[in-house]
């Protein structure tokens, strides 16, 4: 296990020297059981996406869990950008046969997606952690992005 | 008399009918007081009725200084659009046609062309004539003003009714635990499709919902366009976690749907809502059925 990677709230509040110029802090990554549990608030930036994607595969790869979930309800505006990010790191995290799940979009934000034609096919989704927790959890598939 | 000099015997008969307005506007306010429209608009105080015929008056002395006797957007008649407007609406909800109330502003035209006239030794002097032509004009926009605002007091009605009818029709129904159904009835346009998403959305996160069911029996016909609206509908409410179900499918609509090539293939469909509420239920391991002759005796 390294630097950023390590047990617990890693990387909250200390800026990750080099790795997002001009923004002082990293989006923390949490481990609960076998699953990460990664909290996403107010507006994240190319550097820091880039970042928690590296840190989402990384913490996967070194740790063996099977699940994680995105928790957005404190994203107020999602673009094209971060759908992309988002769907990104699913695709990722399924390489390395973890499932992910996008927990708390808020129904503003759903609409705007849905608007932009973003359907974000390939993602788990939950209304929020507790139940993208039990969606896990229950193992196969199910629930909002089963088909 | 040709049209252009017509015109130019306007400019000072305007002149000379707004001096004229501005003189007997106590007058006049008084008379029309009296009138049909004022005295029903005003029916408690006729200082009131009074004080409006003031204003009105004063508006086209404006109107008629400015020599604009046929322009509705003299900035005159701003003045008034209001006062005029109210009191339309005023003898609109007493049940009056449009027709009635263009006929009650005509009556006002009366009572000041016969002040008009007194002011002249000689009504049949061609100044005088020309001075009432212009007064006739004049009132004539008045009519017109008080039709536009009458008609644009309706439209607003109709835009305020329709976005009430627009919240009346989308109720959101909870049938089960987790399990919320929007029937929609009547034509879905965008406007609607944005509402019944935003009335499901917050209903979902309301209702802590899973499922989430479109019924769309009470929709007459499904073309490409509502067939794009209840795609977004069911990503969206995917994207808020909750499974949707589209029922109440006729099929009359199923084969419309088919000859028009839509593709609803990453949209579950039930024909009938209780399918789809069959389905929610079973999703969710909750069983029903028939009460057996042991539990019946049980109670």
């Amino acid at each position: 296990m390294t630097g950023a990677a390590g047990n617990g709230p890693a990387g909250f509040g200390h800026p990750v020297a080099g790795a997002v110029g001009g923004h002082a802090f990293t989006v923390p990554v949490l481990r609960l059981g076998d699953t990460l549990l990664v909290t996403l608030q107010g507006e994240l930036h190319d550097g820091m996406a880039e970042q928690l994607q590296h840190d989402i595969t990384d913490r996967i790869a070194h740790t063996r869990v099977t699940g994680v979930v995105i928790d957005i309800s404190g994203v107020e505006i999602v673009d094209s950008f971060l759908g992309r990010v988002l769907a990104e790191i699913a695709a990722g995290a399924g390489l390395l046969a973890a499932r992910t799940v996008l927990a708390g979009m808020r129904p503003a934000v759903a609409i705007t997606l849905v608007e932009l034609g973003l359907n974000l096919p390939g993602l788990l989704t939950a209304l929020d952690v507790e139940r993208a927790m039990e969606l896990l959890a229950a193992g196969e598939p199910e629930g909002g992005g089963s088909w | 008399m040709s049209v252009a000099e017509e015109n130019a015997d306007q400019e000072p008969a305007a002149q000379q009918v707004s001096a004229f307005l501005e003189r007997r506007r106590e007058q006049i306010a008084q008379r029309w007081a009296d009138s049909a429209l004022f005295r029903t608009v005003f029916t408690v105080a006729r200082d009131e009725a009074v004080e409006a015929g003031r204003s009105v008056t004063a508006a086209l002395a404006a109107v008629a200084a400015s020599g604009g006797l046929e322009d509705i957007r003299a900035s005159g008649f701003e003045a008034v659009r209001d006062q005029l407007g109210r009191m339309a609406a005023s003898r609109a909800r007493t049940g009056i046609d449009p027709d009635g109330i263009a006929r009650e502003v005509a009556a006002l035209r009366e009572p000041v062309t016969e002040l008009l006239r007194a002011e002249f030794e000689d009504p049949d002097a061609p100044e005088a004539q020309r001075c009432v032509v212009a007064l006739t004009v004049l009132m004539g926009t008045l009519r017109l003003v008080v039709m536009e605002t009458t008609v644009s007091a309706g439209e607003e009605l109709i835009a305020r009714q329709r976005e009430q009818l627009h919240e009346v029709a989308t109720p959101v129904i909870k049938l089960w635990e987790s399990t919320v159904a929007v029937p929609l009835i009547g034509t879905l346009d965008s406007a609607r499709s944005q509402v019944v998403m935003e009335s499901l959305l917050d209903a979902i996160v309301a209702e802590r919902a899973r499922y989430a069911i479109l019924d769309i029996t009470g929709v007459p016909t499904v073309d490409s366009l509502v067939a794009q609206h209840l795609m977004k509908t069911v990503a969206a409410a995917r994207l808020m976690g909750a499974e949707c179900i589209v029922s109440g499918i006729r099929p009359a609509i199923a084969q419309t749907i088919v000859h028009l090539g839509i593709d609803l293939g990453t949209v579950l469909t039930r024909s009938s809502l209780a399918d789809a509420l069959a389905y929610a239920l079973s999703r969710q391991g909750v069983a029903i059925s028939p009460v057996t002759a042991a539990d019946a005796g049980a109670r």
